[in-house]
């Protein structure tokens, strides 16, 4: 028995140029869902059917890709929701934020409540799923992982330390269908308040040296860096002295 | 340092200077006060200071200078006390807390917290479990309040989104303050917003008035919004709270916890191979130097420990170590919360390249190298006897903590 796994995609832009392009973590989605599921992997858009970009999702492999459609600025959320409900999915991926407009990564976290499931942030590998159970792997900053159980249906993101998606490949994305699906459309209401502008670069932090006295500025300006208080241990056993260094890591949580 | 006692005059001058702002400090010590039994005490030794040939001198005619007692090189200023007695509103941060301490964007968090609370509102620190940290006062946190229970212990994101529901509804605060960060801040506010149905501004990085800017999409926009009630913070939102020391009175939640049965079941952390991640993020590293002789010891330890390995300039030099190791200027800054130099004497460059990390071990046999200057814990002796003892040591807690388990 294979899952019916759905991954969620949008259209992305590239970090330098700006252009369209499949978004890194929604293709991470993809790949992850194409290696649980294979071809009976569901791909789901809510947006624009005539976005020449759609097709590079469908060039890693995909028979078919399902969209919503929806004119831009309306609130992928009810469509979406509504669709995962009745199209009977236990493992629904998606990108932890989108590439394009507000980019908040709130949509996993509404679909997941507003459907009642479980979420699991920055799936990184599924190990087993067996018996309505999934045993996965989350990705931790600095490269940790942490194995979760969670059951059947759950929701997923996926962030950089998911598997990288193979290529898109072209005769594959021209052959693949686009199914359309008629769906009420509902407008956000986020841009009645909130403006859209070119990003600003971000003022460097300045370190500023709050001395009272020129000494002190001056010893801020040219002292090395030191810890101060420091504990040092002289004339020890090297059993103690190791002693000591283990106490300190087993404190700090790094020797487990 | 001798121990010629020597006149000051500018510290004599400070002392005569009500205004100057370190007045207060340069004050000798009190030589009289209220015994127990309401008698004075007076101090008859503590009279008069030592003049310039080192004999005592004592001035009655109520002009003396210069403390009498030696004073320390570093005078510890006090910070004035910022007290709010009834706060007219609650502004609500949730800290990350990494490895039990705040971390840099806790404490800009914190600082931003502290704009908007103003003079009238308080800025209330919601903590989860155990924490290990002592400055919360000088980080600007007026209340103080632990959410204990094992119930919060390990990855427990939907159990502390009821936590926090519960601290909603009873401090109903004007804003809610969470880092926009991977550590957890992002992924906590994110649910609590969900489970709140309010909209919530991410990746804030400045707040102007009644408006604040986010980074949106790909970091390619940014997003101009009016300020919602709550707010996931980028880094350097703000300045962190320098000037002033705050009460850390502790607050408590009048009504129990809800508690809800754990959809997502935490199966604890998975054993990664400490060689493949990133020395830039590494959260452990074991870095060795000049002072190791035996490098098959050393990679030992390494592994028995779990440690990214890491290696100063001379060791890369020298052959034993990949370039790739290489910690310091002209090599990686690392960012590791634990930091362990083996028989590294700490060269300028090399410690700017760990100026990032939390705590630092050093093992050196030479007792004034700057190393050892820097580090919290420094051992001093011969590394390769230490380091056995420290496999050994390793070994037997582990041993130990498998026999606990059984």
């Amino acid at each position: 028995m294979t899952t019916n796994v759905i991954s969620l995609v949008s259209i992305g832009a590239h970090p330098t140029s700006g252009r369209p392009r499949r978004a890194e973590q929604d293709a991470r989605a993809v790949e992850l869902g194409l290696q649980m599921a294979g071809a009976k992997l569901q791909v789901l858009h809510a947006g624009n059917i005539h976005e020449p970009t759609l097709r590079s999702y469908l060039g890693m492999g995909l028979p078919q890709l399902h969209v919503l459609e929806q004119p831009a600025g309306s609130d992928a959320l009810p469509v979406l929701s509504e669709y995962l409900r009745e199209a009977g999915a236990q493992v629904v991926l998606t990108g932890s934020q989108a590439e394009t407009g507000e980019g908040s990564g709130m949509l996993p976290f509404l679909l997941a409540e507003q459907l009642g499931w479980p979420l699991i942030v920055g799936l990184a590998q599924v190990e087993s799923i067996d018996g309505g159970v999934a045993h996965v792997l989350q990705a931790l900053p600095r490269g940790q992982r942490r194995r979760l159980k969670v059951r059947l249906p759950f929701l997923a993101t996926v962030d950089n330390a998911a598997p990288k998606p193979r290529q898109s490949a072209y005769g594959p994305a021209q052959r693949g269908e686009l199914a359309a699906h008629e769906v009420e459309i509902e407008q956000d209401e986020l841009f009645t308040g909130a403006v859209l502008q070119p990003a600003k670069p971000r003022p460097k932090r300045l370190k500023v040296i709050k001395a009272k006295s020129g000494a002190d500025r001056m010893k801020a300006a040219t002292a090395k860096a030191s810890g101060g208080g420091g504990q040092v241990l002289k004339g020890l056993t090297p059993e103690a002295g190791a002693e000591a260094i283990l106490k300190l890591l087993i404190e700090e949580g790094v020797v487990r | 340092m001798s121990d010629i006692i020597r006149r000051d005059p500018r510290a004599e001058w400070i002392a005569r200077n009500r205004l100057h702002p370190l007045h207060a400090a340069m004050q000798p010590v009190q030589q009289s006060w209220m015994g127990p039994n309401g008698v004075i005490r007076k101090n008859v030794h503590g009279v008069g200071f030592i003049g310039p040939n080192g004999i005592k001198r004592i001035d009655r005619s109520g002009a003396q200078q210069g403390g009498a007692a030696k004073r320390t090189a570093a005078v510890e200023v006090q910070l004035p006390l910022h007290q709010v007695a009834a706060p007219a509103f609650y502004i609500n941060v949730v800290p990350d807390m990494v490895g039990g301490r705040l971390s840099s964007h806790d404490r800009d968090l914190l600082g931003l917290a502290r704009q908007l609370a103003g003079s009238d509102g308080a800025v209330l620190a919601v903590v989860f479990g155990e924490h290990k940290e002592s400055a919360f006062a000088t980080a600007g946190v007026d209340r103080l309040l632990v959410l204990e229970g094992h119930e919060f212990d390990g990855y427990s994101p939907e159990q502390r989104v009821q936590g926090l529901r519960a601290v909603d509804n009873q401090f109903n605060p004007r804003h809610w303050l969470l880092p926009d960060s991977r550590s957890g801040g992002g992924e906590l506010g994110r649910r609590f917003a969900a489970s709140l149905k309010e909209r919530p501004a991410t990746r804030v990085w400045q707040i102007k008035g009644e408006e604040c800017v986010g980074r949106a999409g790909a970091g390619q926009e940014d997003l101009a919004r009016p300020l919602p009630r709550l707010i996931l913070a980028a880094v350097e939102c703000a300045e962190p709270v320098s000037e002033t020391r705050h009460e850390v009175l502790p607050v408590e939640l009048s009504t129990a916890l809800a508690r809800s049965l754990p959809r997502i079941e935490d199966l604890g952390a998975v054993a990664v191979d400490p060689a493949a991640i990133p020395m830039a993020e590494a959260e452990f590293i074991f870095s060795g130097g000049n002072g190791v002789k035996d490098w098959a010891l050393f990679h030992q330890t390494a592994a028995a420990l779990g440690a990214t390995e890491g290696a100063s300039r001379v060791a890369v030099d020298d052959g034993f170590m990949a370039r790739d190791r290489q910690v310091g200027a002209s090599g990686t800054w690392v960012t590791a919360r634990v930091y362990v130099a083996v028989g590294i004497s700490g060269a300028i460059q090399h410690l700017q390249g760990i100026g990032a990390c939390d705590k630092v071990v050093a093992i050196n046999l030479d007792p004034g190298c700057d190393m050892i200057k820097r580090a919290d814990l420094s051992v001093i002796g011969e590394s390769a006897a230490i380091l056995h003892a420290l496999i050994a040591a390793v070994e037997a807690y582990r041993n130990g903590a498998k026999r606990d388990a059984a």
